[in-house]
């Protein structure tokens, strides 16, 4: 699904945040980036969602060369992942199922299916009654799972979240991550940067871990691959 | 493009202080640039004013039969240029130096013979009252057999081209420049516009949103604010006209204000600032972000 060969990412600012980094992750998989800050995990998650472009190497996503894309074609490629921040970034001036179908309406959905689907979206994170809530008026855990919502609303084969429970209590970091596994266990690969290792180690998911820039552990490989 | 008139109505109401504050700009920008263009339109038609009293007179040979003259005259008045022809007989010619030039009434009164000749007095159409149209003219009348000589004043005309030719001059680049200003404080306003929604942007590119989608909006946007800052602009020049008109009173009578297609240009001009300066802004946020 995803395949990252020996890629390098060096900022304009000469700063490298990836080094020689190689690896794959399989259809429907769950899969952790650790390390800490600095360490590269948001890098990836920039490269997939094609933020960012690598210096060196190769990174693919279901087949598709991404350093050969057009720019053009970058947003067919984000309406096929959903993304997940650790700040939410909802609009503020939206309600949480306009949060929702914005995602929808920047495809070109057709108006009729939106409501529908917004509240399908909704009621798989359990925020059916909140439909008419705006951010300000929930509180963090359930604009995430609004976030988690818009991500999912396209139907993504591939969920990227970047430290999704950073902003959370311990109890919301949890109800959020279970979520995912939810949602992991209907078929959607996730892809999750966290420094929030108690959860990584509470879980048999995959396991990757970066130092500065470089790939030193690959729980799958149990081992240091680079 | 229903949803992109939606986005556009909710980003007015969403921060209407910023969008009245835009209006505003662009209204006062076109006002000063308007009100320009009307002190520079009158300067035209006080000119134009002046440039209708250049004429051609061709002075005729003596014991020119009549009816050749008035083929003469049919003929003049087919000119491109000419807008009407006048005969002046030999009688009327002293008749009108007897009314005019007082200081020889005496001297005329006392003449046994009259020494004037008859003529053909010529006006020229707008857009011919020029030194080289009148040239033209008095060349082609010097032609015809029966007249003796022709006069249009050509030193006067030369000055009044002159005088035309560097207002036109200064009218345009102080005119550009007026634009130039109206085209930057727009451009700015629309700018604060684009960075005070540049997170949604980024959730909209975060989304999947295509370049063109996310400029549709803006663009809608900018080109309202462009049409609704021109009327004021437009409503404000009407204002101080009508201030100045009432001020001077009736000596300045001739004053004009802006023709329709006038006015029309004039939202056109701030409907395509509001609309070019909405694209650049956005186009030049999402090259950078």
């Amino acid at each position: 699904m995803i395949r990252f060969t020996h890629v390098t990412k060096v900022y304009p600012n000469g700063s490298t945040a990836l080094k020689d980094v190689s690896f794959q992750i399989a259809k429907s998989e769950f899969l952790f980036l650790t390390g800490h800050s600095g360490a590269g995990k948001s890098t990836i998650l920039s490269l997939i969602s094609a933020h960012e472009r690598q210096s060196e190497g190769d990174v693919r996503i279901a087949g598709i060369h991404l350093s050969q894309m057009k720019p053009r074609d970058v947003p067919r490629l984000r309406r096929r992942l959903g993304i997940v921040f650790q700040d939410f970034r909802l609009l503020a001036h939206r309600t949480a199922a306009e949060n929702v179908a914005f995602a929808l309406e920047v495809t070109g959905a057709r108006a009729e299916v939106i409501p529908g689907k917004v509240m399908r979206v909704l009621t798989q994170v359990g925020l059916a009654s909140k439909a008419g809530a705006y951010p300000k008026e929930m509180s963090g855990g359930e604009q995430q799972r609004v976030a988690i919502a818009r991500a999912l609303v396209n139907d993504p084969p591939i969920l990227l979240a970047d430290e999704p429970t950073g902003n959370l209590d311990e109890r919301a970091a949890r109800t959020v991550f279970q979520l995912l596994q939810d949602i992991n266990a209907g078929g959607t690969s996730v892809v999750m940067a966290t420094h929030y290792l108690e959860l990584v180690r509470q879980t048999s998911y995959r396991q990757l871990e970066l130092k500065a820039g470089a790939l030193v552990y690959d729980s799958r490989e149990e081992g240091i691959t680079s | 493009m229903r949803l992109v008139s939606r986005e556009a109505l909710r980003s007015f109401r969403r921060s209407p202080m910023l969008s009245a504050l835009s209006v505003a700009a662009i209204a006062f920008s076109l006002f000063t640039t308007g009100l320009y263009f009307l002190l520079s339109l009158n300067f035209t038609n006080a000119m134009e004013g002046i440039a209708e009293r250049v004429e051609v007179v061709a002075f005729l040979l003596r014991g020119t039969p009549a009816e050749t003259v008035t083929l003469a005259a049919q003929d003049i008045a087919s000119f491109p240029e000419v807008l009407t022809v006048e005969f002046v007989s030999e009688d009327e010619a002293l008749e009108r130096a007897r009314a005019e030039l007082v200081e020889f009434r005496e001297a005329y009164q006392q003449l046994q013979t009259n020494p004037l000749p008859s003529s053909l007095e010529i006006l020229l159409k707008e857009g011919f009252r020029s030194s080289l149209h009148a040239a033209a003219v008095a060349d082609r009348l010097a032609g015809f057999p029966f007249i003796d000589q022709v006069q249009y004043g050509q030193e006067w005309v030369a000055r009044l081209d002159r005088i035309r030719n560097l207002a036109t001059a200064v009218q345009l680049v102080i005119g550009l420049a007026f634009m130039l200003v109206a085209i930057g404080i727009i451009g700015v306003t629309i700018r604060i516009t684009v960075l005070q929604r540049a997170e949604e942007i980024a959730i909209m590119r975060l989304v999947g949103a295509t370049n063109s989608f996310i400029r549709g909006p803006f663009v809608l946007d900018g080109a309202l604010k462009g049409v609704l800052g021109g009327l004021l602009a437009l409503g404000l020049c009407r204002l101080t006209y009508d201030g100045f008109r009432a001020g001077v009173g009736a000596e300045l009578a001739d004053l004009r204000f802006f023709s329709g297609s006038d006015m029309l240009l004039m939202l056109v001009f701030g409907t395509l600032i509001g609309l070019i300066g909405s694209l650049v802004s956005v186009g030049r946020h999402l090259r950078r972000v």
